[in-house]
């Protein structure tokens, strides 16, 4: 069975977030970059799912994102995946999730697939698209947001749960399918010093725009991020201290008065 | 600064850093309120690779060096001190003087069960009258046929009521004080094997340390380390490795001290302005960093030295010497700015503050590392420097 999964390289979730001066990104000095925390889910449910259909499965990651992004391959790697793709051009400028979606339709489609994993949503941008673009480039179908996940005997059909408000939806899809994975779902393994080992002799595919041939990637997109702007600063609390509750209310009054100026 | 690590390293470093994060804080308050040994811990920590870092693959170890085990035991000290004891002394001393003197049963007998976890590692050098001068060492170990006969006690023993396999220093010439040592690997089933009474220690609580008794304890022939007479050799150039592990501890410590610090000074509110903003706080943590990356790069330099095959006996009790001083003064500094407060178990800096003291005794007490640095120094001016 040919298990994909994808990966996405975020800012680690206890990153403090700042705005360039310019507004057009985050400034990403001395901010650490992760695996999605919802992209590791996929991959233990992929791992999971190899050591239990056996026989000659692989799990390949595929990753589409800058240079740097090998790090966290080499992680899923260590972690017990078998191989990798990893899309990287210089003239990928923050591409739409139509865009990304291509791209990674073209790479999959190449290395073949009967089921494809990946996390719910990018807790970079929190779109959420990117696997539902993909389902429909690939033509195949997609289950989203799922707690659950079991395969038949045959390896032909997915038993899934989604937990939705309330209640648990089980859903069952024909393979192959793109699964997006919900916290919940498995514990992620760490990867383990033998696997990190191992991971050093795995090999990663590196492709370019050149190599996929773009044909059939929007030229332009269909939406444009015009700037980013900082959230304003809450204001401080000020809590008035004192025993005689008439007192407080005077302070009250004059603060609204004096510095608030609401009065 | 990145300390120029490369791929694999900073991997290791990451799987170390999230099982210290997630796995072992879920446990180490409690168990260091209880004073319980996690054996559980040890058990994923087998599993991971981490008890058979200076063990060769063909023995089921990983062979990462002492560099990434400085690395690992650094990550976990920073959450749980006490769980670092034993992954230091099984992998430094125990794994590794089986693996450099131990023949080629031995090592196939015991490592592969040390690599993997199965069981753990204990070293037994310390008695009520041999510390620091090792010289003074009284259990006996007197030829009978095919065994050997132990009599005598050890003390401080970490892990040692827990550990599958014991490294244990013993006499067998009671003439000749230095060359009269030697080395034995004993299982706690051997008869004649007894744990002793447990220690109630200032700190380092969820690790565990005991007394180990030999009362005609039977050892096979085949159980002894190099030949007759190499235990102090032995004990020493072990101590080498060790030394690196427990100032790898320091640096832990060090990190989590300035860490609690830091978090503390910039919510705490003292005559209307935050502490941090206080030059006598801003002063305290620019010591505690210096002192803190001056300590990194003595230990991951003497770490990578004895890597490197080089002789590192001087770097290494450097390392030590300086680590475990400065982590002192770190946790000191790092509870002042703390106050009251940190003087309560209600905050972390109380256990970093005890678990650091034992640092500058145990593995060679701070005297001792200055009496190996001064005749290392020493020598080299003799070497260069007429009579």
């Amino acid at each position: 069975m040919k298990i994909i999964v994808l990966l996405k390289r975020v800012p680690d979730t206890e990153a403090k977030i700042l705005i360039n001066s310019e507004g057009s990104g985050i400034n990403e000095e001395g901010v650490k970059f992760i695996i999605n925390t919802y992209d590791e889910y996929a991959i233990e449910e992929g791992l999971k799912l190899k050591e239990n259909v056996g026989g000659d499965s692989t799990v390949t990651v595929v990753c589409m994102g800058p240079e740097e992004s090998t790090e966290i391959i080499r992680t899923a790697l260590a972690m017990g995946a078998d191989n990798a793709i990893h899309i990287c051009d210089a003239a990928l400028d923050n591409p739409t999730p139509d865009m990304t979606a291509t791209l990674l339709a073209k790479a999959i489609k190449n290395n073949g697939f009967d089921i494809i994993f990946c996390g719910k949503q990018g807790i970079d941008y929190d779109m959420a698209q990117t696997q539902a673009f993909l389902a429909e480039k690939l033509d195949i179908p997609q289950v989203n947001i799922i707690s659950e996940f079991a395969i038949s005997d045959d390896n032909k059909k997915a038993f899934l749960v989604r937990s939705i408000e309330g209640a648990d939806e089980k859903v069952e899809a024909d393979l192959p399918v793109i699964i997006s994975c919900n916290k919940g779902l498995n514990e992620p393994r760490y990867a383990s010093l033998p696997g990190i080992m191992k991971a050093k002799r795995k090999e990663i595919k590196k492709l370019t725009l050149t190599d996929l041939d773009s044909s059939g990637v929007p030229a332009e997109k269909d939406s444009t991020i015009i700037k980013w702007l900082s959230l304003p600063k809450s204001g401080e609390c000020k809590i008035i201290e004192g025993e005689d509750f008439g007192e407080k209310v005077v302070e009250l009054a004059r603060l609204l008065r004096e510095e608030a100026k609401v009065l | 600064m990145n300390y120029q690590l490369n791929e694999e390293e900073k991997m290791l470093q990451k799987t170390a850093a999230d099982f210290a994060n997630k796995s072992l804080a879920a446990v180490a308050v409690e168990s260091n309120e209880k004073g319980e040994f996690q054996d559980d811990i040890y058990k994923q920590l087998g599993k991971l690779g981490f008890l058979g870092m200076t063990v060769p693959e063909k023995y089921g170890g990983v062979d990462f060096g002492n560099f990434c085990l400085a690395l690992s035991i650094e990550q976990i000290s920073r959450v749980c001190a006490s769980t670092a004891v034993a992954i230091s002394v099984h992998n430094s001393l125990t794994n590794w003087v089986i693996l450099n003197f131990g023949s080629a049963e031995t090592r196939e007998k015991y490592l592969p069960l040390l690599a993997s976890g199965e069981v753990l590692g204990a070293y037994a050098l310390t008695e009520s009258n041999a510390g620091s001068d090792i010289g003074a060492i009284q259990t006996s170990a007197v030829r009978e046929g095919d065994n050997y006969i132990l009599n005598g006690s050890k003390l401080f023993v970490s892990t040692g009521d827990k550990a599958g396999v014991v490294i244990v220093f013993a006499r067998t010439d009671t003439e000749n004080r230095k060359r009269g040592l030697s080395a034995f690997v004993v299982e706690p089933d051997f008869p004649g094997f007894s744990v002793g009474k447990p220690e109630k220690k200032m700190g380092l609580k969820a690790s565990s340390t005991v007394e180990l008794v030999f009362e005609d304890c039977v050892v096979p022939v085949a159980n002894l380390l190099a030949e007759e007479g190499k235990g102090m050799l032995i004990a020493l150039s072990a101590l080498d490795g060790g030394r690196i592990g427990i100032a790898s501890q320091a640096l832990g410590i060090g990190q989590a001290a300035l860490d609690e610090a830091v978090k503390f000074a910039r919510g705490r509110v003292q005559f209307g302005r935050k502490i941090i903003d206080f030059q006598s706080t801003k002063w305290k943590i620019a010591e505690m960093a210096t002192k803190l990356e001056a300590s990194r790069l003595l230990v991951y330099n003497a770490a990578r030295l004895r890597d490197s095959g080089d002789i590192s006996t001087k770097h290494v009790s450097m390392a030590k010497l300086f680590a475990t001083r400065a982590v002192n003064e770190i946790v000191y500094d790092s509870l002042q700015i703390h106050g009251g407060v940190g003087y309560t178990s209600e905050f972390l800096i109380e256990r970093l503050f005890r678990d650091a003291r034992a640092l500058e005794i145990y593995e060679g007490t701070s005297e001792v590392q200055k009496l190996v640095i001064s005749r290392e120094v020493i020598k080299e001016y003799d070497r260069i420097l007429p009579d």
